[in-house]
């Protein structure tokens, strides 16, 4: 172990950190929003718009994102279309995780019982005023283990960014074991900082999943 | 760019496929890569199954070394599990793996530690009650473990491991990075040996490669979604 050198690249891994956290959570937050646009398609039945998001969901769910990366970043110029990488990896990131913030929040949306709609109906709910007081809060504290996982999972697949020419985590340490041949030191950094960013989350989820296991039992 | 240009774009990038023998060397990429998938996840389920019953026995030792392994499988992006393979374990013991040698170790041991987490949790659902009327009617530890516990737990796990596995062929597509030529590169190929004459082969090529990825996870999925309601019923 070379420490001179660690202390060297440091800042380098740091930088990398942060474009991983910009990005991924720039992407999470998109998907969240697609998430709950479409789940909520999907539960009130929208004609047209629902077969639209099933397309949707089910082509984003079934293909890597890194397929999704190269036509984004290498097909799409061809056709007049130029994004940058970090375009690339932000829209990438949103097609993907839409997906599974749509799934995940369409099966929270189905634990609600029917007897809360009933009873919003009797004291004179319209349907806008069920799905804002009634159905949203409930399904949001159930899907919240759900979206937690899917906040790793989405934070994971950000390893795949350096596909696209931008220097994250890998493509830092790529480089460094290209360039210095200082292949312990480089990939023992990235396992560190991949452990920064996931364990705290990883943490939370395991303490929010017990604590809404207690709630329900 | 205006439509109508998109359109001959679109149609001369098309025609790439059907060049040489293009569309075949993709769909021998595609083996290659389902190959690679298929003996994973085939190890994975079978070690997974016994990681997760390894999971559950109750010894304070085996408790903490399943979870660190199974944490830092779920933690680690699979595509830093294969830089430690590739890059990593070769230049530490000097030893030489192939790219292929070093996705299937990688997916395996992931794939096992994620099955193995589906495995723990299905056997933790199965209510007390099964086991106590197992015990009534005299069955021993061993016949009320394999009539009755495996049966039930593997009605749970059909779905769920049905979903890993379309997880884990997507993340094949990883394997470009560590030097194993399959779809990917062999994508990469034809677009630039055509680089000059069909600058547009990046579209048809991707294109291709992003539904051949859906053909083969779909009907999982599709069968997945469809086992996971007739069980809720």
């Amino acid at each position: 172990m070379d420490f001179n050198f660690i202390k060297e690249v440091i800042p380098m891994y740091g930088e990398a950190t942060l474009l991983t956290l910009r990005i991924g959570f720039t992407g999470i937050i998109l998907s969240f929003l697609t998430g709950i646009f479409c789940a909520i398609v999907r539960y009130g039945k929208i004609p047209v718009l629902n077969l639209i998001v099933r397309i949707y969901t089910e082509l984003s769910r079934n293909t890597p994102l890194l397929i999704q990366l190269f036509f984004l970043y290498f097909a799409l110029p061809r056709m007049g279309i130029k994004l940058t990488g970090e375009q690339c990896g932000i829209i990438g990131l949103t097609f993907l995780g839409g997906s599974y913030m749509t799934e995940t929040f369409r099966s929270s949306l189905e634990t609600v019982g029917k007897n809360q709609l009933e009873s919003g109906m009797c004291i004179g709910l319209n349907k806008r005023q069920l799905v804002q007081y009634v159905v949203l809060p409930q399904a949001m504290a159930v899907s919240v283990p759900g979206l937690v996982a899917n906040i790793i999972f989405l934070l994971k697949e950000t390893s795949v960014f350096s596909a696209v020419a931008l220097a994250d985590l890998m493509y830092v340490a790529k480089d460094l074991i290209g360039l210095y041949y200082k292949t312990e030191e480089s990939l023992l950094l990235l396992v560190i900082a991949y452990f920064v960013i996931l364990l705290p989350i990883s943490f939370a989820a395991y303490f929010i999943e017990k604590k809404v296991n207690f709630n329900r039992s | 760019m205006d439509n109508p240009e998109i359109l001959t774009a679109v149609t001369t990038a098309f025609s790439v496929l059907f060049k040489g023998k293009n569309f075949v060397r993709l769909l021998g990429g595609l083996g290659v890569t389902i190959w690679i998938a298929a003996l994973s996840v085939t190890l994975s389920l079978f070690l997974g199954f016994l990681f997760g019953i390894i999971m559950n026995i109750k010894n304070p030792v085996i408790k903490w070394t399943s979870h660190i392994y199974l944490e830092f499988m779920r933690i680690m992006p699979q595509m830093v599990l294969l830089f430690l393979a590739y890059f990593g374990i070769t230049h530490a013991f000097g030893l030489s793996i192939s790219g292929e040698a070093a996705s299937i170790w990688v997916f395996t041991l992931w794939g096992t530690a994620e099955m193995g987490d589906l495995v723990r949790g299905a056997l933790q659902s199965i209510p007390k009650h099964q086991y106590e009327s197992g015990r009534a009617i005299g069955l021993t530890e061993r016949q009320i473990f394999f009539y009755i516990i495996i049966p039930q737990t593997i009605k749970r796990l059909v779905p769920l491991s049905m979903n890993l596995i379309t997880r884990m062929i997507k993340t094949t597509s990883l394997v470009v990075f560590v030097g194993v030529i399959e779809v990917v590169k062999i994508g990469q190929q034809i677009i630039e040996a055509n680089r000059l004459t069909i600058p547009t082969a990046s579209i048809a090529v991707y294109g291709v490669i992003f539904f051949m990825y859906f053909i083969v996870c779909w009907p999982l999925s599709l069968a997945a979604d469809k086992i996971e309601k007739r069980n809720k019923n």
